[in-house]
């Protein structure tokens, strides 16, 4: 569907480093578009519904384009790296394929509003450095991605950091519950940030900055945000308690994600979609 | 004079959504090449993952097939550069207008806040409801003049 980018020679040594990063971009946008899809009809809301899938339409349209990428590498078809890989082989961080909350989409839905605002907030916050990143990346093609998915992320970051603040602001229950909800997303949110064994290869070939910049960074960032809130974060509360991503741990989740996903592909592979 | 007709053929090819303005006047087409009898056409999305791309590419297929003079015709849509809210046309932003869409605003501050007029009744007096409308490139607005609500094409900028 797009324009081929493989006619770039790119050097045996980089391939590795380079599908690794694609993998975890991809997957990450991936499966976080899907949760944010599982909220349509359930948000707070007639215009955050608007606003919300709005967002994850987008954000499954940088994850299509980074399999793209992937597809220009030879790692087999868009459709293919989206649908039928295992939960194994599988990059995203497991911050990511967390449900939403309790009960199902279609009937029992007990979403918590708390924890999609912050684990969008400091998802997107720390996309958009990625991606800032990325838009001096070695890989050219990868450059111009960046750059094309760095602009529809202003409006993203705009809409998720409101709605942090203003919970956060308003005191009561909303403060309560949006305060155990970054717990709940400080405590795998090194999964994020972390771009996994083969983050210094990729730093080495210019890729993309060192793991540890990009995580300063963000740091640097949030850090007035979390001031203007009273809200003490620092580096330790960084954690990955449920497992590294980028190495293919993951939880029941994701399994349960992927078999709902993947239902109509899984019946028939060259559906039209 | 070949490209000359593809390229009027592009101009029947509506948005989808939005069907008095042309791909050509929101800025779509990058590049139109014409060899023999093949035509390749360029294309920059808007927004990534718009589902009107699909359609978009059947339709200009078929436009340009009209002219009956093209024996292959292949549409490719590219990311670079990217397209940006600047390229739509003045032609474009008429368009936009007269389907009650305000065109995307020219100017951005620093902080990134921009305005647009109510493409109903000119005032400035406007507000805005969803920055989020019911396609990506859109955005909800509510005018304290004339009591409208209407939508404004989001401004996009590689500055942003």
């Amino acid at each position: 569907m797009t324009e081929p980018v493989n006619k770039m020679p790119i050097g045996a040594g980089i391939k590795p480093a380079l599908t690794s990063l694609l993998y975890q971009l991809a997957d990450d946008d991936f499966i976080l578009a899907y949760r944010g899809s599982e909220w349509l009809g359930l948000a707070p809301h007639i215009e955050e519904d608007v606003a919300f899938s709005s967002i994850s339409q987008d954000t499954m349209g940088h994850a299509a384009m980074f399999y793209q990428l992937l597809e220009d590498l030879g790692e087999g078809t868009v459709d293919s790296l989206a649908h039928a890989r295992k939960a194994a082989e599988r990059r995203n961080a497991v911050l990511l394929e967390a449900v939403n909350g309790p009960g199902h989409y279609l009937s029992t839905a007990q979403y918590d509003w708390a924890f999609a605002v912050a684990r969008n907030y400091f998802y997107i916050q720390s996309k958009k450095i990625r991606l800032d990143s990325l838009k001096n990346s070695s890989y050219q093609p990868l450059a111009e991605v960046a750059l094309k998915v760095n602009m529809e992320l202003y409006y993203h970051l705009l809409h998720w950091k409101t709605w942090f603040i203003q919970l956060m602001k308003a005191g009561g229950e909303a403060r309560t519950r949006m305060e155990s909800a970054i717990g709940k997303v400080l405590a795998d949110f090194e999964g994020v940030i972390t771009l996994g064994p083969l983050a210094k290869d990729m730093a080495e070939h210019g890729l993309i900055e060192p793991e540890e910049v990009l995580k300063q960074r963000w740091l640097l960032i949030m850090k007035p945000v979390f001031e203007s809130i009273n809200l003490a974060v620092s580096e330790a509360d960084l954690a990955m308690k449920n497992g590294n991503g980028r190495i293919g741990e993951h939880t029941a989740d994701l399994d349960a994600a992927l078999a709902t996903l993947s239902e109509v592909y899984n019946i028939n592979p060259a559906a039209s979609w | 004079m070949l490209i000359k007709t593809a390229l009027e053929a592009l101009h029947n090819v509506m948005d989808p959504e939005i069907d008095t303005i042309s791909i050509v006047d929101l800025g779509m087409l990058e590049h139109i090449e014409v060899e023999g009898n093949s035509v390749m056409v360029k294309l920059l999305p808007t927004f990534i993952g718009c589902p009107a791309l699909d359609i978009i590419r059947k339709n200009v297929e078929i436009e340009i097939d009209k002219a009956g003079i093209f024996e292959k015709i292949e549409v490719r849509f590219i990311y670079h550069p990217p397209w940006t809210s600047d390229r739509v046309t003045e032609t474009g932003r008429l368009k936009l207008k007269e389907f009650g869409i305000a065109p995307p605003p020219k100017l951005i501050s620093e902080t990134g806040e921009w305005h647009v007029d109510c493409p109903f009744c000119g005032s400035t007096y406007t507000t805005m409801e969803n920055l989020f409308g019911p396609t990506a490139c859109r955005s909800i607005l509510y005018c304290k003049s004339c009591r409208n609500p209407f939508e404004a094409m989001k401004p996009v900028s590689t500055m942003m």
